[in-house]
């Protein structure tokens, strides 16, 4: 990135953009290299029979995926998600619609498996796999956040995240792969973590969270790794054990499974919650990851697996786990049923870290204390894996409700931005689904356009300063677009830290 | 009599296939697992919630209702049109002809004349509207002159130039009992009913494949219970066995 990345200025009324065709071709994340892809199994260079491999490998996928399938056929070209990508929206490419994103493989996908596009591909938008649009495809399939809102506004729900996924499976078999992604997944099979952080590491930080928590309340909070026999097996991204202000929240858990007086822990082994298997849409790896969490549980004989603040995360633990490792109920292969026999099954397995709050908070078990977060006017950001991919509690809409009833109860100023930006309607903070990193900040800081002007408007009116979310992309993202809009770094945080400033520990306070 | 052959055999063609490529479009979907759970939240729980919300989707386009108004718009009276005009058309391969089909006969009036504004409606945006224009390919733009010839030249036979609709009910309800009869001659009914054909040709061969396939997809048919229910693709199962 040579020149300098500028916000695009905030509107005052969000009008759809005019194209502006090719502005964000060049905009590419690093290619992985050979050592990066073959350490997780992909070809390491661009063969030269590259477009028979990738119909091949289009083939396979078409055979596994019926949304695949059915999605590259149904499109009628209506245009309803044209205007509801938030990087369409920041950047102006057409190329970043989702309709537009998608037709990226339509093409090659009629071309190749269609009769009209066989016959008359000109007709029917049908294309040859050139080099080119092949840089096409590198280029815009990681402009795609697979947050999954257009799959809110389609017709026929069509999921432009399910195609990104299938587009990156291709680049990867074809030796084309995103070092970002791949070097991550890496270091999860090697280390146990997105970060490469090793045990004594994690022990380290553990013990010197215990030392600030007690300077802080004067109560020894535990910060156990590996605890065998604990009740609790704790699972969440690793971001939570060293950046700002992903910490914040790992305290505020602690505090609460220490208030609820329940046994808890991490593992060294599952330090990591997050799993870019689904970005990079390969389910091997999706597997392989969440393996490491079944693993943790059986080896550490815990009762019940909870995860931290983290979207695709939770999504992942929530709607894939169950299917990937058998974490879950219901299960009746031998596979599964050895967990299921360990988990206990009075409660939902697994567990949100905010539900699990919340019925502490609900049941009365915490004593908090709201006013102590009265320096904050509070808005929650929904964040997409959550919003549109998951659950929390026992009715749709929990992933909504509960967040939001876990503020009410932590802090007594709390904002809504606008309808249209939150819940299921929610923006992506813009740098999700394997896109954060620094060579795709142009992107990242455009992408935020529709949430920072979401923000802008409560921040004038209502004098918001704090964004909460349970996210660690989230965080991250917004701890470093935030500053290029003009707010401060630091008004992004977890849910778990307000909870943490609220909560009242032991009886000297 | 050549003509009426032709549209004989034409019309048992664009049947076996419009039929044919159909079953062969889901049989492909029906067979093609769904791997994962991917139902777009908040999703119903249970399988009669899901089976509302697909109902409201194919009734009332719920989504679009979100997304868009105008398309929203103009491709439900489209789609609302086309439907009453098809029950009207029944009375052509009914004798007698069903009550409730005679009683829609005015409904399905109406319907023409929306399907006519719906798709002018569609057309002008697919042409002024600049988003839409850049991901428009020339077959979309076919597919609704299509549609639209085919309404316009049924209003004609209606409004402009009626043709003898008992000698085409002689025609058709001969073919369903393998009968040839004549077909009345006039241009309009001819390019009318040569339309309908080519369109039954592409349906499983073009986006028309969209009304099977809003069953089929995974966002909106799946229930969201995937901790309660383990859910698990044959092939995926496979990786299970092999540890
Ligand atoms: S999934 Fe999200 S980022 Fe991807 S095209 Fe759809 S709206 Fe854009
Ligand atoms: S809303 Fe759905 S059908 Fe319409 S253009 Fe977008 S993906 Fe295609």
């Amino acid at each position: 990135m040579s020149t300098k990345v500028e916000a695009p200025p905030l509107r005052k009324y969000p009008v759809i953009p005019v194209l502006d065709i090719g502005a964000m071709s060049a905009s590419k994340p690093y290619v992985a290299s050979d050592k990066i892809q073959e350490a997780i199994g992909f070809p390491g260079e661009l063969a030269p029979d590259w477009e028979a491999k990738a119909i091949a490998k289009m083939a396979e996928l078409l055979g596994r995926y019926r949304s695949l399938k059915v999605y590259l056929d149904a499109c009628v070209h209506c245009g309803a998600c044209s205007d509801k990508c938030h990087y369409f929206i920041g950047t102006g490419d057409p190329k970043n619609m989702p309709v537009a994103r998608q037709d990226l493989m339509r093409a090659v996908y009629r071309r190749h498996f269609t009769l009209a596009g066989r016959i008359a591909p000109k007709l029917v938008g049908a294309r040859d796999f050139t080099p080119e649009l092949l840089q096409d495809w590198y280029s815009y399939y990681h402009q795609c956040s697979e947050c999954r809102r257009c799959s809110v506004f389609c017709p026929y729900g069509i999921d432009t995240a399910e195609i990104t996924m299938a587009a990156r499976e291709i680049m990867d078999a074809i030796g084309l792969g995103q070092k970002y992604s791949n070097e991550i997944i890496g270091k999860v099979h090697r280390i146990g973590n997105n970060l490469g952080l090793p045990g004594p590491a994690l022990e380290d930080t553990l013990l010197g969270l215990e030392e600030d928590v007690k300077e802080d309340t004067g109560v020894d909070v535990r910060y156990p790794l590996d605890a065998k026999g604990a009740e609790v097996l704790l699972v969440t991204p690793s971001a939570d054990f060293f950046a700002e202000p992903h910490v914040e929240s790992l305290i505020g858990y602690g505090k609460v499974f220490h208030a609820a007086g329940v046994s808890w822990t991490l593992s060294s082994h599952a330090s990591e919650a997050g799993n870019f298997g689904m970005f990079i849409g390969n389910y091997e790896q999706l597997r392989k990851i969440a393996l490491r969490v079944r693993e943790a549980a059986l080896e550490l004989g815990v009762k019940r697996i909870v995860v931290g603040e983290c979207g695709h995360a939770w999504r992942v633990a929530y709607s894939f786990w169950n299917t990937l490792v058998g974490i879950g109920a219901g299960g009746d292969d031998p596979f599964a049923v050895e967990l299921q026999n360990q988990l206990d099954h009075r409660y939902r397995q697994p567990t949100h870290i905010c539900e699990f709050t919340w019925d502490l908070i609900e049941r009365g078990a915490l004593r908090l204390d709201p006013s102590a977060n009265d320096h904050r006017i509070v808005t929650f950001h929904d964040s997409c894996n959550v919003a549109r991919a998951s659950r929390m509690g026992d009715f749709p809409g929990g992933q909504f409700e509960i967040p939001r009833a876990i503020i009410r109860a932590v802090a007594n100023r709390f904002v809504e931005m606008a309808p249209e930006t939150i819940r299921e309607k929610t923006f992506c903070c813009g740098g999700g689904g394997g896109l954060l990193t620094d060579e795709l900040l142009e992107l990242r800081v455009k992408g935020a356009l529709p949430r920072m002007e979401a923000l802008q408007e409560i921040a004038e009116r209502d004098g918001v300063n704090f964004m909460a979310t349970i996210c660690a992309i989230c965080k991250a993202q917004f701890s470093k677009v935030l500053p290029y809009y003009g707010f401060k770094m630091s008004m992004v945080g977890g849910v778990h830290q307000l909870v943490s400033t609220a909560i009242r520990l032991g009886s000297n306070d | 009599m050549t003509a009426a052959w032709a549209y004989a055999l034409a019309f048992y063609a664009a049947a076996a296939i419009l039929v044919g490529g159909l079953a062969w479009r889901i049989a492909d979907y029906w067979r093609t697992p769904a791997p994962l759970k991917i139902p777009t939240t908040p999703a119903p729980t249970t399988r009669g919630g899901v089976a509302l919300r697909l109902a409201r989707e194919v009734l009332l386009f719920e989504s679009l209702f979100r997304s868009n108004l105008w398309i929203w718009l103009f491709g439900w009276l489209f789609h609302v049109g086309l439907a009453l005009v098809l029950a009207r058309h029944l009375r052509y391969f009914t004798e007698p002809v069903w009550g409730w089909v005679v009683f829609i006969q005015p409904f399905g009036i109406l319907g023409g004349f929306l399907m006519a504004a719906g798709l002018a409606g569609l057309l002008a945006r697919r042409l002024a509207v600049e988003r839409i224009r850049y991901i428009s390919t020339p077959s979309d733009i076919l597919m609704l002159v299509l549609l639209l010839v085919i309404t316009i030249s049924g209003l004609v036979m209606k409004y402009v130039s009626p043709t003898d609709v008992v000698a085409v009910k002689v025609f058709f309800l001969g073919l369903l009992r393998f009968e040839l009869h004549p077909l009345p001659a006039e241009l309009h009914l001819r390019v009318h009913l040569a339309l309908v054909a080519a369109l039954m040709i592409v349906f499983p061969f073009s986006k028309l494949l969209h009304a099977p396939g809003i069953f089929f997809s995974p966002t909106r048919n799946q229930a969201d219970d995937p901790r309660e229910r383990r859910h698990l693709a044959p092939w995926a199962a496979r990786l299970d066995r092999e540890g």
